[in-house]
């Protein structure tokens, strides 16, 4: 099991990689897809007014990378402990079962 | 991506409010009835919205020159049914349009409808009928996260096309065009959640086989 995800594992991240090298430029290069859809609406209906704005914005990059970031790791931490306890719990009953029967 | 706070006409975010809620409420039903039946499957249940929510903050480079986030709502569809995910998707929803402007409460919507029940659907019903027809438990989670993963930027893409139609080729057109944006920026992004996805699973079939026996429909998986 192990070795498989592994290689899965590395085959995502090779996947997320190789865009980053296929030579983009520019300045917008790398930005959210839902912004280039944002600018196809203005293209198609340019008349278009968005006739409601977010209640709240981050106020910078930086802090929207940082509610990202708790997004994330919030996620993680608890898939990290779930999985962690289970395996745990696994080994102490021993023979990789459970014992719930 | 989501579609942006007041980007679709009143009547458009209003119909896909109306088509959303009931379908999501029934969710609601669905995921207390299933965790009062079965308690010892609520981690299992946190696990999978943790999932959703890791995977949807992560923004991923793509080969289109543009970045987009996967949804990570296939794994919990898989193991809990598409109802409950809706729930957990709509949560998901709900926390970025609030806290980071991304997507919006107008359409929110459309944005669960997308997401949190098509994409939900497709992995349930993909992951179903991969098993019926033989797949091993692996190649039919890797099918059903991704194209959860790609139907949910199609929808997106026919939602944004519904409301706005280009002028000379129409919807048709339209659709083509937003799909080049979303679909397309999302297919290298479809095949990393469904190995990601797999990889998950696999550890929840050795290291969680007491809960996926609650599990009516996936006892099978935890032998």
């Amino acid at each position: 099991m192990a070795r498989r995800n592994t290689v899965l594992l590395l085959i995502a991240i090779a996947l997320a990689v190789v865009p980053l090298f296929m030579g983009f430029q520019g300045e917008e290069v790398f930005g959210g897809a839902d912004g280039a859809a944002q600018a196809l609406i203005t293209e198609i209906q340019p008349a278009y007014e968005p006739w409601a704005g977010p209640i709240w914005e981050p106020p910078s990059g930086e802090i929207a990378s940082l509610l990202f970031t708790l997004q994330a790791a919030l996620g993680a931490g608890f898939l990290g402990y779930y999985l962690g306890l289970r395996r745990g719990q696994v080994r102490v009953r021993g023979n990789g079962d459970d014992g719930s029967r | 991506m989501h579609i942006m706070e007041g980007y679709l006409p009143v009547t458009h975010a209003v119909a896909w409010t109306a088509v959303s809620a009931p379908i999501v409420a029934w969710g609601g039903l669905r995921l207390v009835r299933t965790v009062r039946a079965h308690p010892e499957t609520k981690m299992l249940l946190a696990a999978s919205g943790a999932f959703c929510f890791v995977l949807s903050a992560l923004k991923i480079p793509s080969v289109t020159g543009s970045c987009s986030h996967p949804t990570g709502t296939g794994l919990g569809a898989v193991l809990f049914g598409p109802a409950v995910m809706t729930v957990l998707g709509t949560l998901v929803l709900l926390f970025q349009a609030l806290l980071l402007a991304h997507g919006g409460l107008t359409t929110l919507g459309a944005n669960v409808f997308s997401m949190a029940i098509a994409g939900p659907f497709v992995a349930w019903g993909v992951f179903r009928l991969s098993r019926a027809i033989g797949a091993s438990a692996a190649v039919a989670v890797f099918l059903a996260a991704a194209l959860a993963n790609l139907v949910t930027y199609l929808v997106t893409s026919a939602q944004l096309a519904a409301a706005f139609p280009d002028p000379a080729s129409g919807f048709a057109g339209s659709f083509v065009k937003f799909a080049t944006v979303f679909a397309l920026t999302q297919v290298p992004l479809a095949i990393i959640e469904g190995l990601v996805t797999v990889v998950v699973f696999t550890m929840l079939t050795s290291y969680s086989r007491a809960e996926l026996r609650q599990l009516p429909h996936l006892a099978g998986e935890a032998r």
